[in-house]
């Protein structure tokens, strides 16, 4: 479904700010896979996630979704294919802009966009149908603006505006870290259902390693640009925090030692 | 006075589709475009030249809107393809239409008088069916001196502008039109839903300055020339509009947003008519009236704000101490 090969990135090579974001990551997630990925600030999560959804284009390697390689495809061409969750709950919604305006222009994803009105009573209908299963009484406020909402309601709208046209690959990045506790807990089992309901390939980037943990059924963690753990599904059934952090500790230690090795 | 109102409403009918055309820009795309300035002298050379050269003044208004689509997506490549900075675009097609509006005319002015416009042909059959009669009875049944020559200018004016707005009223709810908005709003999420932006900015910015290309060729055909110079300051013209048609009449939908418009259009003209009946102020003032009247549209609505919020926190504090007095009286009676 989707596959990483060899995919190294730098920015600003052979200056100063020369940083290694990706280097030699591999990766291969089957349909219907939920991927959740851990690792520390500047692991080069984000980036990872910008590389499959076309934003960024890397140094080398390539990104195939299907088998098809889409490493050069426009970002707003494999948009098509990928629904994107911000961590900002302002940067998926159009806030000047009605909750069915926004419904509509998701909608659209797939589609040609053409000069028939984009809220006809039909799709109405269907939107409708569709914030319900949020249970958050959004179907009420279709012509609200999507400005006027709290940070929590609008990123549930992203959430389903980014899936409800069932894209092939669903990427979520820290999409809850700007909520409060129990709003963060709300989208968190909107998405497990969301993913669930449409089966979707996903891969979710969190630092809440519990999470991590609860959702999904593969795990990576990531460290200065490469992968250092892979949790398969029956592994991650018992894993637990304290394990993981043992992982990482003994990993680090041993990347440490070899790093010493090589530099003698 | 009225025979000056009348005109300033009769031209600021006109001078809305231009101010349409400002806020597809500036407010919908939120891409301050200048290239107004010269594609509103575009439209006006493009249908002068074919209507001097016999064209039918339809044909020739229709050349006129074509000629500035393709100018503002000129200007919409040269910001996506190019990356060159919105404004500056604009100032460089500006300057380029310039010549090229020259090159359009082959000479600085063309006048039109005696040429059949699209108001020509139109007012000759109003008057013949002597129209304009119970207009001009109803203005003496009201005790106003004078009357206009014609009404029709005016309504086949309001009837184009009228179509325009519709238009774009509609334009703006159909998926691109819904997706132009976005980019305008928040062009990283609208990307994420697989339109491709940099398409909707050049066919956006095209319609824009289609709308004023237009405003151009019917402005030039109701004066009977077209100038070179005419298009000086044309974009704090629009802006001026929908400042004040925004701050007048508000912008809840879009619709009430772009009546607002052709409302800020027809006041700013008359405004500025009335402004030049003043004694000391004559033509050339023009520009410094402009853009005074910018200038108070622009500082006025914050300044009303803040002395609201400021009689507003007054009331508060004097609601305070006095519930406070009265809990002090209370204090005082019981003890
Ligand atoms: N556009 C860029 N230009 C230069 N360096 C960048 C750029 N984007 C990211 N980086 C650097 O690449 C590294 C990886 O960044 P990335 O955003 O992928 O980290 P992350 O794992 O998402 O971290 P966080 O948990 O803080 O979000 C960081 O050191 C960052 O400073
Ligand atoms: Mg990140």
């Amino acid at each position: 479904m989707l596959q990483l090969n060899q995919v190294f990135l730098t920015f600003n090579e052979g200056t100063m700010d020369e940083k290694k974001a990706l280097q030699d990551v591999h990766l291969d997630l089957k349909r219907g896979d939920f991927l959740t990925i851990i690792g520390s600030n500047g692991a080069g999560k984000s980036t990872l996630m910008n590389i499959i959804s076309g934003s960024l284009v890397p140094d080398t390697g390539n990104v195939l979704i299907d088998g098809s390689p889409v490493t050069h495809l426009q970002e707003y061409k494999r948009a098509q294919l990928i629904g994107r969750v911000f961590q900002d709950p302002m940067a998926g919604t159009a806030p000047s802009m009605t909750i069915e305006e926004n419904l509509a222009m998701a909608w659209s994803r797939n589609k040609k966009r053409g000069l028939k009105p984009g809220v006809s009573k039909k799709r109405k209908e269907l939107f409708k149908e569709h914030l319900e299963s949020l249970n958050l009484g959004l179907e009420d406020r279709l012509t609200a603006k999507v400005g006027l909402l709290s940070g929590g309601e609008r990123q549930a709208l992203s959430l389903l505006m980014a899936t409800f046209t069932e894209p092939k690959i669903l990427l979520l990045d820290e999409h809850t870290a700007a909520l409060d506790p129990s709003r963060a807990e709300l989208i968190t089992s909107l998405t497990a259902e969301i993913v669930d309901k449409f089966q979707l390939t996903t891969l979710m980037v969190t630092h809440n390693m519990q999470q991590a943990l609860d959702l999904g059924n593969r795990l990576i963690m990531m460290d200065k640009g490469q992968i250092i753990f892979d949790v398969d599904e029956t592994e991650k059934q018992n894993l637990t925090i304290e394990k993981l952090l043992n992982e990482f500790q003994r990993i680090r230690g041993e990347k440490m030692a070899s790093d010493k090795a090589v530099l003698g | 006075m009225f025979i000056s109102i009348f005109g300033a409403f009769e031209s600021g009918i006109i001078y809305a589709l231009m101010a349409l055309g400002v806020y597809l820009s500036f407010r919908v795309l939120d891409f301050p475009d200048l290239t107004v300035d010269g594609s509103f002298v575009t439209g006006a050379a493009t249908a002068a030249i074919l209507i001097m050269n016999g064209q039918s003044p339809f044909v020739a208004t229709i050349a006129a809107v074509i000629a500035g689509f393709l100018a503002g997506c000129i200007t919409g490549i040269l910001h996506t393809k190019g990356k060159i900075n919105p404004l500056l675009s604009g100032i460089l097609m500006m300057i380029a239409l310039y010549s090229i509006n020259l090159r359009i005319m082959g000479q600085s002015n063309i006048p039109l008088l005696g040429k059949t416009t699209i108001f020509t042909s139109i007012t000759s059959a109003w008057e013949n069916a002597n129209l304009s009669a119970p207009f001009n009875s109803v203005v003496s049944a009201l005790g106003i001196p004078g009357t206009p020559k014609t009404w029709a200018i005016l309504f086949f004016s309001l009837i184009i502008t009228l179509i325009i707005k519709f238009i774009t009223d509609y334009f703006l709810k159909t998926e691109m039109g819904l997706a132009i908005r976005a980019t305008g709003d928040n062009e990283k999420m609208i990307r994420s839903f697989s339109a491709n932006t940099d398409i909707l900015i050049i066919i956006g910015l095209g319609i824009s300055n289609a709308f004023v290309a237009l405003s151009g060729a019917m402005i030039a055909q109701h004066g009977g020339f077209a100038d070179v110079g005419m298009g000086i300051g044309m974009i704090i013209i629009g802006l001026a509009s929908v400042i004040i048609g925004e701050a007048l009449f508000g912008t809840k939908t879009i619709a009430r947003t772009t009546l607002a418009v052709i409302g800020g259009a027809v006041i700013y003209r008359i405004v500025v008519s009335l402004a030049l009946r003043v004694d000391f102020l004559e033509t050339g003032d023009m520009k410094l009236i402009t853009a005074v009247i910018v200038i108070a549209a622009l500082v006025t609505p914050k300044i009303l704000d803040s002395q609201r919020e400021r009689r507003r926190r007054l009331r508060k504090k004097a609601e305070v101490e006095l519930a406070a007095l009265e809990e002090g009286e209370k204090r005082n009676a019981a003890t």
